[in-house]
């Protein structure tokens, strides 16, 4: 167990070398020169030249990458070499956002990411938004699975019949319907007409947004995550539905409920599982839909900020930080397979 | 079948047997609702074809119908927008004239005032008659909804349709030489994979998206090229998986060991031995992914990120309608709403037909 846990996080390490090389090459070199990225439409060569060093593309690839690998691990950037005082602030100063921050110490040489847009350090940055996307997507998860449990092993009992034919159809249907038009409606008529919910808007206490802001968009989530998920769990349940120890179960006079609770609920929660594993990544990014149609200040959002304000440190940052948490949650989730499922073998 | 004997004497004695495809195509014939859900298909292809040879909606930026015009199916209805904008339009023919004072000693321009008089009289200006309700209403500056839609179909199925197809011939392709060569060049892929996967597919996205956005080698590519380019870059994972393990399954067959004693090349055994056996697979995955992208291109074109403005995708419908909505202007969202679902069930609802039809184990 132990050894396989270390090789997985052994076997981590060039695939986190290779998201960084991806996101080095996608945004230093697809999307352009960053420095004119950044300078947007300052044409003043001497600033240009200035933010080139700042931002270190003077230098060679290598060393490049190797300032990129360093923020990753630490959060900050360091001062390159030809850094001085006068160039300090064109970063926060060329994208036009406010110099809201202390003078970063001057001779320490190391300074803290910060987002070309609003100069915020970028760790904190993430950090702070990720609280209200798990406010939202946690309580989401957990419905949608309960909910899609209940009514997966309801259709699945009845099988074959016109009442699972219809819920199959209305499925399919539903979820071919844009999530956009869900949110678009829902929110025009329990925001806006029937006033049962706030149309947006969020708060610093928690319960308030649990109790008053989140209930709309958690609810619009699992209602439109229903329809896969539910289709999704029906194959799980028929599987098992379908194998021998049922019948056997059966044939031994066990009470069917007792045969589709115990029986067959165990044997397809292995596979439901796997498929919140799966889903458990998303959480973090959270639905940045949800939230920008709420204005719930949450990581989604600000990702989608900074893409359309090409805020290349955050949209970074975002990137190889979540890619971390996705391979740290497989590595659980195939640690805990173990629990649940007894045949599994480290191998 | 085979207890009848054919009484038909001059029936040749070897007929050729059904090819694979044909045996697909007629199960898939006998499925109604795979049969229903292609004639939807092909529709909105044809649709989808005509539109962008200019033979339907090829008017669909013009203003022809009043601002917000009702719908014609409840043209009474009340509808204080396109009342109000009616109104602008002919206020200034019956509304009394009103001698303007008389600057002429202070105003510079005067003495040009004339001149201009004469050559605007030159000029002739074609009032256009704005229709006060169109087939499915018309949206803030008049415009067809109807042909809205149509044009917005042909945008958002053209990048679902390409982007699926080259994500799954990138994926098919990585996939055949990943699980036919293995090795270390299949390594390679797999770390190329790994990559890919380990970053959540929404953020994998928006990354590309905004690389793209600001990037100045691609900016002639930007709109509809670069929407399929992001989509298919992004999306080829799934399918390179399957491709992949399908791969590794027939690289051992022994039709392809044949093969290979008879001296056929590597990229012979892979593109021309073994692909027909198992294109029935990316044919689904393609028909998977064409759903998926369409639905994509809708949330990032309704985001900003997919097509540019001057041009319309039900995404960049949605949009509008969202602000529409709130005073009460529905068509458009149901307009670009509707005509999405449709194709995507009938899409969605194929898939699973071919999935069947193709799946040589089912007779």
């Amino acid at each position: 167990m132990g050894a396989y846990v270390l090789r997985r996080l052994w076997q981590m390490i060039p695939t986190l070398a290779g998201v960084m090389l991806l996101i080095f090459v996608l945004f230093n070199w697809v999307g352009g020169d960053p420095s004119l990225v950044l300078a947007g439409k300052i044409t003043n060569k001497e600033q240009i030249e200035n933010i080139k060093k700042q931002l270190g593309v003077d230098q060679p690839a290598y060393v490049q990458l190797g300032y990129f690998a360093f923020e990753v691990a630490t959060g900050f950037t360091c001062t390159w070499k030809s850094f001085t005082d006068k160039s300090e602030s064109s970063t926060a100063a060329a994208k036009g956002g406010e110099k809201n921050d202390a003078k970063p110490p001057a001779n320490s040489g190391c300074q803290a990411v910060r987002s070309w847009a609003t100069n915020e350090e970028v760790p904190k940055i993430l950090t702070s938004r990720i609280v209200p996307t798990l406010t939202i997507m946690i309580p989401v998860l957990l419905l949608e699975t309960l909910l899609g449990i209940i009514l997966a092993i309801g259709v699945a009992y009845v099988r074959g019949t016109l009442t699972d034919r219809m819920i199959m159809m209305v499925c399919t249907v539903a979820m071919s319907v844009s999530f956009l038009v869900y949110i678009i409606v829902a929110q025009y008529l329990f925001g806006f007409q029937l006033g049962w919910f706030p149309v947006q808007g969020w708060s610093d206490s928690f319960w308030k947004n649990i109790t008053y802001y989140a209930p709309l968009p958690i609810m619009l989530a699992v209602f439109v995550s229903l329809a896969p998920t539910l289709r999704l769990y029906r194959s799980f349940f028929l599987d098992e539905i379908n194998q021998d120890y049922v019948r056997t179960a059966r044939a031994k006079g066990v009470a069917e409920k007792t045969v589709m609770m115990k029986h067959v609920l165990r044997n397809a929660l292995i596979p439901i599982l796997t498929n919140i594993g799966i889903a458990l990544p998303g959480l973090f990014v959270g639905s940045f839909l949800l939230e920008t149609f709420f204005s719930i200040p949450g990581l989604g959002r600000e990702i989608l900020v900074a893409v359309n304000r090409s805020d290349f440190p955050v949209i970074k940052a975002a990137t190889v930080y979540l890619a971390m948490v996705t391979m740290m949650i497989n590595l659980l989730v195939d640690v805990l397979y173990k629990a649940v499922d007894p045949r599994v073998t480290f191998k | 079948m085979s207890a009848v004997i054919s009484n038909d004497v001059s029936a040749p004695l070897h007929q050729a047997s059904p090819g694979s495809w044909m045996l697909a195509w007629r199960r898939l014939k006998r499925d109604k609702v795979g049969m229903v859900s292609l004639v939807i298909v092909v529709f909105f292809i044809l649709m989808m074809a005509g539109s962008y040879a200019g033979l339907i909606a090829k008017n669909w930026s013009k203003e022809v119908g009043v601002s917000y015009a009702n719908p014609g199916f409840m043209a009474g209805a009340e509808n204080l927008e396109a009342v109000r904008s009616a109104v602008d339009r002919t206020v200034d023919k019956n509304a009394p004239k009103i001698e303007p004072v008389d600057l002429s000693d202070i105003d510079p321009l005067a003495p040009r005032y004339k001149e201009w008089a004469e050559r605007t009289a030159k000029i002739k200006t074609t009032e256009i008659k704005r229709a006060d309700t169109l087939v499915f209403g018309g949206d803030k500056w008049g415009r067809d909804v109807l042909q809205k839609a149509i044009k917005g179909a042909e945008t958002s199925i053209f990048v679902g349709l390409f982007a699926a197809l080259f994500a799954t011939i990138i994926g098919t392709t990585l996939g055949a030489i990943s699980g036919f060569m293995g090795g270390k060049i299949g390594d390679l892929l797999e770390w190329f994979y790994n990559i890919f996967t380990s970053i959540p597919y929404i953020l994998l996205i928006l990354a590309f998206a905004a690389v793209f956005a600001s990037s100045p080698h691609l900016s002639a590519y930007k709109g509809v090229p670069m929407v399929v380019a992001i989509l298919a870059f992004t999306g080829w994972t799934g399918i390179y998986r399957l491709m992949r393990s399908e791969y590794i399954k027939h690289a051992s067959r022994e039709y392809v060991k044949a093969a290979q004693a008879i001296g056929a090349s590597d990229s012979r055994r892979m593109f021309v031995h073994i692909l027909p056996n198992v294109s029935h697979v990316s044919l689904v995955q393609l028909s998977q992914h064409v759903v998926q992208f369409i639905k994509a291109e809708v949330i990032l074109s309704y985001l900003g990120l997919g097509v540019p403005v001057d041009s319309v995708s039900w995404g960049t419908m949605l949009a509008e309608a969202q602000s529409e909505l709130v005073i009460g202007k529905w068509w458009q969202l149901a307009a670009a709403g509707i005509s999405m679902a449709i194709l995507v069930t009938a899409f969605s609802m194929l898939t699973d037909s071919l999935r069947d039809a193709l799946d040589p184990k089912i007779k």
